[in-house]
């Protein structure tokens, strides 16, 4: 066992104070974390490291002997991604390690002044190391917290609109990913259900293009549509789209397509047994009876 | 990194295709899958526990809760001593059936899990596991 | 032995499937709803399965079955109910029950089986064309 393990073993309760002392008096945050959870986080990371030290490298905090101080670590960035610390208040929180570390070093090692260089070097590696650990595991959090707005981000970029009793329109701009024809369409379905609505437009006008892929999931909601007891009709296909979709081989040939949202309106409306009739057509046959009365 | 969780569950009869289905439904919903995730994997479930009450002769399933960097799955593995399958790829096409069937169990089931993996071996059983990523 | 219940109302058969179905059980459907058409001579058949949480390629299976059984018959089935999540998993799965009409509720699918037994040669024509 170094000399470093050693020190981290015999003195692992008066490093943790000084560290717990110097970190109260330096943390700014006490908005975010109190002084007692700070003590507890710092008491079970050290515990960790001076287990660690004992059996595992020094130099590396990859293998199997530090996953606990790592799993320690990463808990800590996230919880602190969480409460709105930035990465270097993150960072900080480790390697204000440094300072207990190296004193109690030196007041060890005062007789081995060489022996004091190297194990600092050693000492200082390591914390740098957890550092640059918390750093990223405090990026695998905002990322984690990014897609999931991500997420929540599709669930309100397509909004399922009802045009009539029974007739709902998904009107899909912008570019059709797997992931967004996926969300969109499970919305479609649900709504489908919410509103007993026969017939869904689903209007492509906003589309750029249509990939294999996309035109798969379409397909699918068509059939899972069907399935429910739900009719679909796709308006709005651009010209390339219908280019691309014949040169791609996709058969729509079982779904109703209509060029325009109006006319597959008009469609949805015949299909529940409605019609739009012009008022001014509607009211001169009244004028002519009007005229005959007269 | 070792599986949290796990479970085994015997699949020997029909009624165990209903067990092994209500067992994973839970551990989908605790695990906070979507609606339409949960329903996949008990769909794929109920497939996988019938090829191997059907074709295996019986068998067992065991469930886990496993992580991959900041994801988390749900994996479940289909074991039988059973007569094996002499032809995969032929079994793993839609249609394929032996059953009298819509041969949709293996192929269907690939769709509806994140992976798929068969080892299958004639005269010795099949093992099919199955892992669903959240 | 447990059994789903089949209900008359008047020249239809209604069967609601509620519980998380055995395979037995979905094979004893089968038998005693074909029996009831042939014995009330019944129209239509229709089944209502909001309440499935799942419909996995057996299921579907004897769904398509009972379409196919009772068009010989001379009755007409439609499928009422299904939950969205189960119709993602079943195109999925490869399944789109061809030749199975559906509805959304029961009351729309009785409105369709009125429908179709009301004009039997339209109907024979317009499903082709839908299927």
């Amino acid at each position: 066992m170094s000399k470093l393990a050693e020190i981290f073993q015999k003195h692992q309760d008066d490093i943790v104070a000084d560290w717990s002392k110097g970190m109260s008096s330096a943390n700014r945050r006490k908005d975010l974390i109190s002084d007692a959870d700070l003590k507890a986080q710092s008491t079970e990371l050290f515990a960790a490291i001076a287990k660690a030290s004992k059996t595992g490298s020094l130099s590396d905090i990859e293998g199997s002997d530090w996953r606990e101080v790592r799993e320690i670590l990463s808990s800590i960035s996230a919880s602190r991604a969480k409460q709105g610390f930035t990465p270097t208040e993150t960072a900080s929180f480790v390697l204000s390690l440094k300072q207990p570390v190296n004193s109690r070093l030196r007041k060890e090692m005062a007789k081995d002044p060489e022996g004091l260089i190297d194990e600092t070097t050693t000492a200082n590696g390591l914390i740098d190391k957890m550092a640059l650990h918390t750093s990223e595991a405090f990026l695998t959090t905002r990322e984690q917290l990014i897609a999931r707005q991500q997420e929540d981000m599709l669930e309100l970029s397509t909004p399922v609109v009802k045009l009539w009793d029974g007739i709902l329109a998904l009107p899909v701009i912008g570019t059709l990913d797997s992931a967004r024809t996926q969300v969109v369409m499970e919305s479609l379905l649900k709504t489908i259900v919410e509103t007993n609505s026969k017939i869904a437009i689903i209007d492509i006008t906003g589309v750029p293009t249509v990939d294999t892929l996309v035109a798969q999931h379409l397909l699918k909601t068509i059939t899972a549509a069907r399935l429910m007891g739900a009719e679909c009709i796709i308006s709005g296909i651009r010209p390339q789209i219908a280019q691309t979709i014949v040169h791609l081989g996709i058969n729509l040939n079982d779904i109703i397509t209509k060029s325009k949202m109006a006319d597959a309106f008009a469609l949805a409306l015949q299909r529940t047994g409605k019609i739009v009739v012009s008022m001014n057509k509607a009211a001169a046959p009244k004028k002519t009876e009007h005229g005959k009365d007269n | 990194m070792a599986p949290q969780k796990t479970e085994t569950l015997p699949i020997k009869t029909a009624s165990d295709i209903v067990a092994a289905r209500q067992a994973v439904r839970l551990w989908a919903a605790e695990m906070k899958f979507s609606l339409v995730d949960q329903t996949k994997i008990v769909t794929a479930t109920s497939e996988l526990a019938r090829n191997t009450v059907q074709h295996g002769g019986g068998g067992h399933m065991v469930m886990s809760i496993v992580e991959s960097g900041i994801h988390q799955g749900l994996h479940l593995v289909f074991e039988d001593k059973g007569p094996g399958i002499a032809d995969v790829e032929a079994a793993m096409r839609d249609g394929f059936t032996t059953a009298g069937g819509m041969g949709l169990g293996l192929s269907g089931s690939k769709r509806l899990m994140s992976q798929f993996t068969i080892e299958t071996k004639v005269g010795e059983g099949t093992r099919v596991a199955v892992t669903r990523w959240k | 032995m447990e059994r789903i219940p089949i209900l008359r109302m008047g020249s239809f058969l209604l069967v609601t499937i509620q519980v998380d179905m055995h395979d037995q059980l979905a094979m004893t459907l089968q038998d005693d709803l074909t029996s009831a058409i042939a014995k009330f001579e019944a129209r239509g058949v229709l089944i209502d399965i909001s309440s499935l949480e799942i419909v996995d390629s057996f299921i579907g299976r004897m769904l398509a079955n009972i379409a196919a059984m009772s068009r010989i018959l001379d009755a007409h089935t439609v499928l009422v109910g299904m939950q969205p999540a189960v119709a993602i998993t079943l195109v999925e799965l490869g399944m789109s029950l061809p030749g199975v009409r559906t509805a959304l509720n029961v009351e729309s699918g009785m409105e369709l089986l009125h429908a179709l037994s009301e004009s039997p040669e339209e109907t024979e024509a317009d499903g082709a064309a839908e299927n």
